[in-house]
């Protein structure tokens, strides 16, 4: 381990030692980038995985004469995600100017908004697995443009630390974001990871929802900073707070939250006072780890963007807006969870594989809800993991209806049935046509089962007499036989009917 | 006079990161403090409901649609950097954030 990472592996007390001593209160930053065709105040595509810089002009690079105008759909997406999470719209908002230097931006500001932000003042309400609802009041959400990606090069460590230079690429400055601000939230107690957790979850699926964002955490849609104070029980002073960024993935905020609680409460009991800084992430080792006090770094000057007018959304362009929101998700998990009788843990299974959309749909082509469910979150998960794809990307759920009736109507049992599952994912056609073509079907002809039932039987003359004695369990290995003999495409039991009719048959 | 003090100038210009000569920042102090008792001035005769003014143009929603237009060719984006390295911008590592 590189020494910086020792001195950075802090001291943490005991989780349930910490909440007996201490209060958590948190808070958090969401930012959610928008998934429009094109930059918050440039017509440069918004795209992930270009080649690098190629999504640039002179107002996102901020050379002279650029001059940023203002994207109405990143607006309209704003809105529309403000209004999900109940938030007010300000009748006037306006941007502003963050000042700053540092290479991730060649603008030297980012353009953001201060004390007029687009929403404010909402709340969204969230499910522990407990049954706990908790209720998470949003401060605000207000607009911001991205700043673009600095890749550290050189040192032994790959981070910044001993890195010898650094190289950017603008591609994703200027993409628009929104930032979701949480008031403070008090009373978690033993649930405050729980709680980061399935907060940034649920804005997450809000914003999926909406269809403003792509929200994959994976590629950074979804991004968040995760404030954490403690203070003493029975105190009402409010401790000092520390603010981990690059927090992303829901897994992380769980961790980070449990983490930063663990490591304050070892520092405050062992009688040090925590530095109000901005914290780090580390997926790897699981641990923060301090970056910059919170100092001159942060006196950002902000004054309102000369370059660009106030906005003013009408009344009947939100009324609009807010007839274009679709059911919240957490009304539809519970829609869908009565009409599929899923029980608890069956239902969770399929939230926390994104499979959601998937089963409905396939529902909807026709099939049965628990046999879309065990093929998405079985066989089709597992395929898709160790292709390291989402498993909605491997089949259709057009498809998966039609090889689920196959299924059912005895054309495949479920081994054939995987079998056609990788010929559609390879691309051989629809299941039907993969049956055809690998002939997989399961022989129904009893004819040429009974022929191999006969041929398994006098090869095995001892099992044959035992069978014949009323040793039923006999039949096993002669199944087996037969199964392989027909290369699994037989209906098991169907065998064993006809192995054990043809025992007392044969000559 | 106003509040405005040398420290505060010569903070503001690190902000800034502008290099201030010692007699720079004087001047510039008094400068500061001059248009600042000016604005003062203006505060006087401006009542509580007179709102505050960031664009003196009576538009609003002045919007373009999300269209796509051309970029930058890679070589054009970068023509005016110090450095390059590849298709990106080189620039020397800052300790800051990760």
């Amino acid at each position: 381990m590189p020494s910086a990472e020792m001195k950075n592996r802090a001291e943490l007390m005991d989780f349930d030692k910490a909440l007996e001593l201490f209060e958590p209160v948190l808070g958090f930053e969401v930012h959610v980038e928008l998934n429009t065709k094109t930059k918050m105040f440039c017509g440069c595509a918004n795209e992930f995985g270009s080649g690098a810089n190629t999504n640039t002009c002179p107002t996102c690079l901020g050379l002279p004469g650029g001059l940023p105008q203002v994207n109405k759909k990143a607006i309209e997406s704003s809105i529309r995600l403000g209004l999900a999470l109940g938030c007010e719209i300000a009748e006037h908002s306006r941007f502003a100017r963050k000042n700053y230097f540092y290479p991730d931006t060649a603008k030297n500001f980012q353009t953001s908004q201060y004390d007029d932000p687009i929403c404010h003042d909402g709340s969204v309400t969230i499910e522990l697995e407990s049954g706990r609802l908790v209720t998470v009041e949003i401060e605000r959400a207000h607009m911001e443009d991205d700043a673009g990606k600095l890749t550290h090069m050189g040192g032994a460590t790959g981070r910044i630390q001993g890195a010898d230079y650094s190289l950017v690429d603008y591609n994703r400055g200027g993409v628009p974001l929104v930032e979701i601000v949480t008031q403070m939230i008090e009373g978690a107690e033993h649930d405050a990871p729980e709680i980061g957790r399935t907060y940034v979850a649920a804005i997450r699926e809000i914003a999926k929802a909406l269809g403003v964002s792509n929200a994959r955490m994976e590629e950074g849609n979804v991004r968040c900073d995760a404030n954490v104070s403690l203070r003493p029980r029975g105190s009402n002073v409010l401790g000092t707070r520390t603010e981990t960024k690059n927090v992303n993935s829901l897994r992380s905020v769980e961790r980070a939250v449990r983490y930063e609680i663990q490591r304050q409460a070892a520092v405050l009991a062992g009688g040090g006072t925590i530095t109000q800084e901005t914290r780090h992430w580390h997926e790897d080792t699981g641990i923060t780890s301090a970056g910059r006090p919170k100092s001159d770094a942060d006196d950002y000057r902000y004054f309102p963007e000369p370059d660009l007018l106030p906005m003013a959304p009408s009344r009947d362009w939100v009324e609009e807006l807010r007839l274009t929101l679709p059911e919240p998700p957490a009304a539809r998990r519970k829609r869908l969870q009565a009409a599929w009788g899923f029980a608890n843990l069956e239902f969770q299974d399929v939230v926390n594989s994104d499979l959601l959309d998937a089963v409905e749909a396939t529902v909807a082509a026709g099939a049965s809800a628990q046999a879309a469910r065990k093929w998405w979150t079985g066989e089709i998960a597992r395929l898709a993991n160790a292709a390291g794809v989402a498993a909605d990307s491997l089949v259709t759920p057009i498809q998966l209806a039609a090889l689920i009736e196959l299924v059912s109507d005895g054309t495949l049992t479920d081994r054939l049935a995987r079998q056609v599952l990788e010929g559609v994912i390879a691309g051989e056609g629809t299941p039907a046509e993969v049956v055809a073509s690998r002939g997989l079907a399961v022989v129904s002809d009893d004819g040429a089962l009974i022929a191999a039932i006969d041929a398994a039987l006098l090869g095995q003359p001892d099992v044959l007499a035992k069978i014949r004695g009323g040793k039923q369990q006999a039949a096993g290995a002669v199944i087996g036989a037969v199964m392989k003999a027909m290369r699994g495409q037989a209906d098991a039991a169907r065998v064993r009917e006809l192995v054990l009719e043809r025992a007392q048959a044969i000559e | 006079m106003s509040e405005i003090t040398a420290e505060q100038v010569a903070h503001l210009a690190y902000l800034a990161r502008i290099d201030l000569s010692p007699l720079e920042i004087t001047d510039l102090t008094h400068d500061l403090g001059q248009i600042v008792d000016s604005i003062a001035k203006v505060s006087e005769v401006a009542t509580a409901d007179t709102p505050a003014t960031s664009h003196p143009m009576p538009l609003t929603n002045v919007f373009r649609e999300d269209v796509v237009v051309p970029s930058l060719t890679v070589e054009q984006a970068l023509s005016g950097a110090p450095d390059r390295a590849g298709d990106k911008f080189r620039v020397p590592a800052i300790l800051d954030e990760e």
